[in-house]
């Protein structure tokens, strides 16, 4: 019953987001303000992440393909296809869902405790509309560019570590990456990033908005925030790649 | 003026207001006393509107809160100004951008210039013109209350809310703070509500005194009756301060 009545809730507080919201000219500085706080602020982390996994993923591979009957490009192919279908969009939603999804739960907690929802609410300007909805529009703007910036850097990172190493040569491996490219992954990458991003902003901000307490709640909102985002986004992961592939 | 009619509200099996009633008019400072968890801050976030009551309805000049339309819902509430416990002021924002903000949200139509002398014009009222580009975090409490006062006359309100307006300040910053919510409800014709447990708020200022006890109206009346009242929770909330006892 609680499943159902916090379900019931969390659309409830969605479509209070777009319903009687404010002047189209409040938001587009809201929007690009949130763009930088989600979006600038997350490059590093997403930058370190991905150029490791990248690495990461090119020498296992290439220790793992032993057989002489198996071109090296194959390395570039596997660390391709898996930066693209997989790691690129999911295991960087998966710390952004840490980075960015405590980070609002935190802010709009915070908020609500110290009666700054409520004050915007008696001016009679819709709180969640101006709090809530830049946020949603900038993380599914930012979410998917981080997550090219993370396939680019992944495979850079493959490139490089392999050239380093000896493991693959950089025209094997940019063969490999050539090699059977379907663009359809890049649109499935895309949208994948699309749909955790919204989930990773809607859930995030639905914890922290209804925070009631004191700074004991806040840090609750936000451990909620993050381990629920992740969970969405793992769940969305397997329903996308069973629609989609 | 605003009435109150028969609030009640209740949280899972608690009721913390069992049909509140009563009228708040024109020009007043008016004061919802009572113990802590007596339900105040409850019944005031009620005539609110930000905590929806079970029954009951809250009229401000004859229009209802709860059965008007969202428009005219949006209407009441641009005339009303808000003093929050904390301040309620956004961290992110300068002490003159905080007041600023309802404008820039709810007055397209005033220029830039308009709304910084607006603004001007409010902080010169609370006195903090000096403090306009510090942040919230750079301000004393008594100054986060001063802060939020002009935001809440920034827009020339018809109603003015006080939620304990005098927690967590010392005596004399306290005092100030009264003369400037009872001046500023005479200079722009207020109906002013303030919730308090503060004494020395009642007898400054309060016009017009409804006493909460146990989710109910105890009393009602002014701050000269209050003292010679027979309400015995009354007399046991007034009296709780030595200081009050030896003054009569």
């Amino acid at each position: 019953m609680n499943i159902i009545q916090n379900w019931g809730k969390f659309f409830l507080f969605l479509s209070s987001t777009v319903r009687n919201r404010e002047p189209f000219r409040v938001y587009p500085t809201l929007v690009l303000d949130e763009m930088v706080k989600i979006g600038t602020n997350s490059f590093v982390i997403v930058a370190i992440v991905s150029t490791f996994i990248g690495m990461v993923t090119c020498l296992q591979t290439a220790d793992n393909l032993v057989s002489p009957l198996v071109p090296m490009s194959v390395i570039g192919t596997i660390c391709r296809d898996m930066t693209l279908l997989e790691l690129a969009p999911t295991f960087t939603c998966v710390v952004l869902a840490g980075k960015v999804g405590s980070n609002l739960a935190g802010e709009i907690g915070s908020m609500r405790i110290t009666e700054q929802i409520d004050a915007i609410d008696v001016m009679g300007i819709n709180s969640s509309s101006y709090l809530i909805l830049p946020k949603i529009i900038a993380a599914c703007i930012m979410i998917p560019a981080l997550c090219i910036l993370a396939a680019f850097l992944s495979l850079l990172g493959g490139y490089m570590i392999g050239e380093i190493t000896g493991a693959i040569s950089p025209n094997d491996f940019v063969t490999g990456i050539r090699d059977g490219f379907r663009p359809f992954n890049v649109f499935f990458a895309l949208t994948k990033s699309f749909v955790f991003a919204f989930l990773i902003s809607t859930i995030s901000s639905y914890k922290g908005y209804y925070t009631f307490g004191g700074a004991l709640e806040i840090g609750q909102a936000s451990t909620k925030a993050v381990t629920n985002s992740v969970i969405a986004v793992l769940f969305a992961d397997l329903i996308l790649a069973k629609i989609m592939i | 003026m605003i009435e109150i009619i028969n609030i009640k509200k209740s949280f899972g099996d608690k009721m913390v207001l069992d049909g509140v009633s009563g009228t708040f008019e024109n020009g007043n400072n008016s004061l919802i006393i009572g113990a802590s968890g007596t339900g105040k801050s409850v019944l005031l976030k009620c005539i609110v509107g930000l905590i929806q009551p079970d029954e009951g309805d809250v009229l401000y000049d004859g229009r209802s809160l709860y059965t008007s339309t969202v428009s005219e819902v949006k209407k009441i509430r641009r005339e009303m100004g808000m003093l929050f416990q904390g301040g309620a002021l956004f961290d992110s924002l300068s002490v003159a951008e905080n007041v600023r903000f309802p404008l820039d949200m709810l007055m397209s139509e005033m220029s830039d210039q308009e709304k910084h002398d607006q603004v001007m014009h409010s902080l010169e009222r609370v006195g903090l013109e000096q403090s306009a580009n510090k942040r919230p975090s750079e301000i004393s409490g008594g100054m986060r209350k001063r802060v939020g006062i002009a935001r809440a006359i920034v827009m020339n309100p018809k109603y003015l809310f006080c939620d304990e307006p005098n927690s967590g300040l010392d005596p004399m910053t306290s005092i100030k703070i009264d003369e400037l919510i009872s001046e500023i409800t005479d200079e722009y014709n207020m109906t002013t509500i303030v919730v308090t447990h503060d004494m020395n708020s009642v007898i400054g200022i309060g016009e017009y005194v409804l006493f909460l006890y146990q989710g109910l109206k105890e009393w009602e009346g002014d701050s000269e009756s209050i003292l010679h009242a027979k309400s015995q929770p009354l007399r046991e909330f007034v009296f709780a301060s030595k200081i009050m006892e030896r003054l009569l």
